[in-house]
């Protein structure tokens, strides 16, 4: 319990090598434990999909070290799954073919994906019901809304049991509704399985709802500069986000980055 | 209902027009058989004639078959490679822009001198002008990978060669059908400019031999069957596109509710 599964020390990135380069993140330091929900609010271009790519080793530090599971990350780190503001979801497959997706590459399930089918397959189909999608699960990806494209990302990005899930302004492109329904479905998904979850996002209202920890970013190039704690007392409900308590804390964070962004 | 039905028959009612508006020129201009021969001639000689023509024309198709199958094969060959690595992207590109650039009769010649008369000069240049389209398409549809949709199938350990086969390849077949309706009317093209240069057999052959003879009317009833059947090979792939891509072009069926 000690070590957190990821942990950030002193981390730069600079992007274009030669001459006219970017400092995209400077120093930044992130501890995440085991279990948490974690979400990085902060301006945009500060770099938090650059943190992203660093946690799940697309990209490598300029200086610094990125640690999952205590371990320097050199290369993709094969225990996350990934959803970002768009679906992106293979028009060729159905919903369910696409969130077998993982399967077909991860291992062990990869071995094994074509001697129990029906096993994952059942998994699979679960996963789908579970966010909703009972009944949707071989259309193609063009019959699905927005919002239901969404859902099967995220079920994609779940159904290998990765025990870090890292998302990138997932519900950034649906509309007031069907984002706070995917906070719920999201929710409950965390509280059922305690994967790790690093969500990165706009909206500080969905910060505040779902994390155990918010971390605010600086402008570019991206620092962590401040930290607050949400504690929980049981499950949470879209209710507790009309309580005062829930406002306060909503808009202290804006201060904090209405400061950024003023400097 | 009646759009639907119109539009489907639109292609034949046109090419009955245009043939009607021709014969009807023959007839008011009193045109000479040897100048432009009228479209009823020419369907009496291809009826009469049918055995040459017959046999001309299965020796194109023929040539143009093989012709093309090597393009294919080297076209998805090559455009795997430009399309999947940036380095032979920069590189290869402006050496494939010259080499399609050079006017392929020029290049029939040369390989007579290598190959001599017959089908193999034929088949290089239905071979040579058909590549590059496949080339370029199967390149672009490898090429244009969502960056994010990689993200997502590194992070989950996937070799490149995983990404080439659950996304690369699929992506990039509707634009390699696209490119072999293309490419299947390009290698007629090639066969016949090299047969009416270097060959004793084919439809190329056919219309140097018949025009030397002022044979016109022999001339267009050969220019016809290779325009059918250009026309029947795209009809073919498109058929084939359909059937196997159809989901890149469904969407549109869709909103139209097809
Ligand atoms: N591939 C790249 N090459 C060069 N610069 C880049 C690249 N990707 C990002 N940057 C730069 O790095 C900075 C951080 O980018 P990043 O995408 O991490 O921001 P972000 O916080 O995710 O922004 P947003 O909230 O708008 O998504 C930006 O200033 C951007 O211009
Ligand atoms: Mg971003």
């Amino acid at each position: 319990m000690s070590t957190p599964l990821v942990a950030l020390e002193h981390v730069s990135l600079a992007y274009g090598a030669r001459g006219g380069s970017t400092l995209a993140v400077e120093n930044l330091d992130l501890d995440v434990p085991q279990g948490q929900f974690v979400a990085v609010v902060g301006p945009s271009g500060c770099g938090k999909s650059t943190l992203m790519k660093l946690v799940t080793g697309l990209l490598p530090p300029t200086s610094g070290v990125a640690r999952v599971a205590g371990e320097p990350v050199r290369g993709p780190v094969k225990i996350v799954g990934m959803a970002f503001q768009n679906a992106t979801l293979l028009p060729w497959r159905t919903a369910l073919q696409n969130v077998m997706l993982p399967l077909e590459i991860v291992q062990p399930h990869r071995s094994r994906l074509r001697s129990a089918y029906a096993q994952y397959e059942k998994k699979a189909r679960e996963l789908l019901g579970a966010v909703g999608l009972g009944g949707f699960e071989d259309r193609f990806p063009w019959q699905l809304s927005g919002g239901m494209q969404q859902r099967t990302s995220l079920c994609r990005a779940l159904v290998h049991d990765p025990s870090l899930l890292m998302l990138d302004e997932p519900f950034g492109a649906l509309d007031a509704f069907t984002r706070e329904e995917l906070w719920v479905v999201l929710h409950d998904l965390w509280a059922a399985h305690k994967f790790t979850v690093i969500l990165v996002t706009h909206d500080l209202r969905e910060a505040v709802f779902l994390s155990d920890t918010v971390f605010v970013m600086s402008k570019r190039p991206g620092r962590i500069i401040a930290r607050r704690d949400i504690p929980r007392t049981g499950p949470r409900r879209l209710e507790d986000t009309y309580t005062p308590e829930f406002a306060g804390v909503v808009q202290d964070l804006r201060e904090h980055i209405g400061r950024e962004r003023a400097t | 209902m009646s759009g639907r039905l119109l539009e489907r028959l639109m292609p034949w009612l046109l090419i009955v027009a245009c043939f009607g508006i021709w014969e009807a020129s023959c007839v008011i201009f009193s045109i000479q058989e040897f100048v432009l021969p009228r479209p009823s001639t020419v369907l009496a000689i291809m009826v009469k004639r049918a055995d040459v023509l017959a046999e001309h024309a299965l020796h194109t198709f023929y040539t143009t078959m093989v012709g093309f199958a090597l393009a294919v094969v080297g076209g998805v060959v090559l455009g795997a490679l430009v399309g999947s690595s940036r380095l032979l992207y920069k590189g290869l590109y402006p050496l494939l822009i010259g080499f399609n650039s050079v006017p392929k009769v020029a290049v029939v010649p040369v390989l007579v001198i290598w190959f001599g008369i017959g089908d193999v000069p034929a088949i290089i240049t239905a071979f040579l002008v058909s590549f590059f389209p496949v080339t370029v398409n199967v390149a672009t549809g490898l090429a244009t990978l969502e960056p994010e949709l990689e993200d997502v199938l590194r992070a989950l350990g996937a070799s490149r060669l995983d990404i080439l086969r659950k996304v690369g390849i699929p992506r990039s077949l509707p634009y390699l059908f696209a490119s072999l309706k293309v490419a299947i009317t390009l290698a007629f093209i090639g066969s016949v400019i090299s047969e009416t240069v270097a060959s004793n057999n084919g439809i190329g052959y056919l219309i140097l031999a018949a025009s030397a003879r002022f044979d016109v009317p022999l001339v267009f009833a050969a220019l016809t069957v290779i325009a059918v059947m250009g026309i029947v090979m795209y009809g073919l792939f498109a058929l084939v596109e359909g059937r196997t891509t159809g989901w890149a072009t469904r969407k549109m069926d869709y909103a139209m509710g097809g």
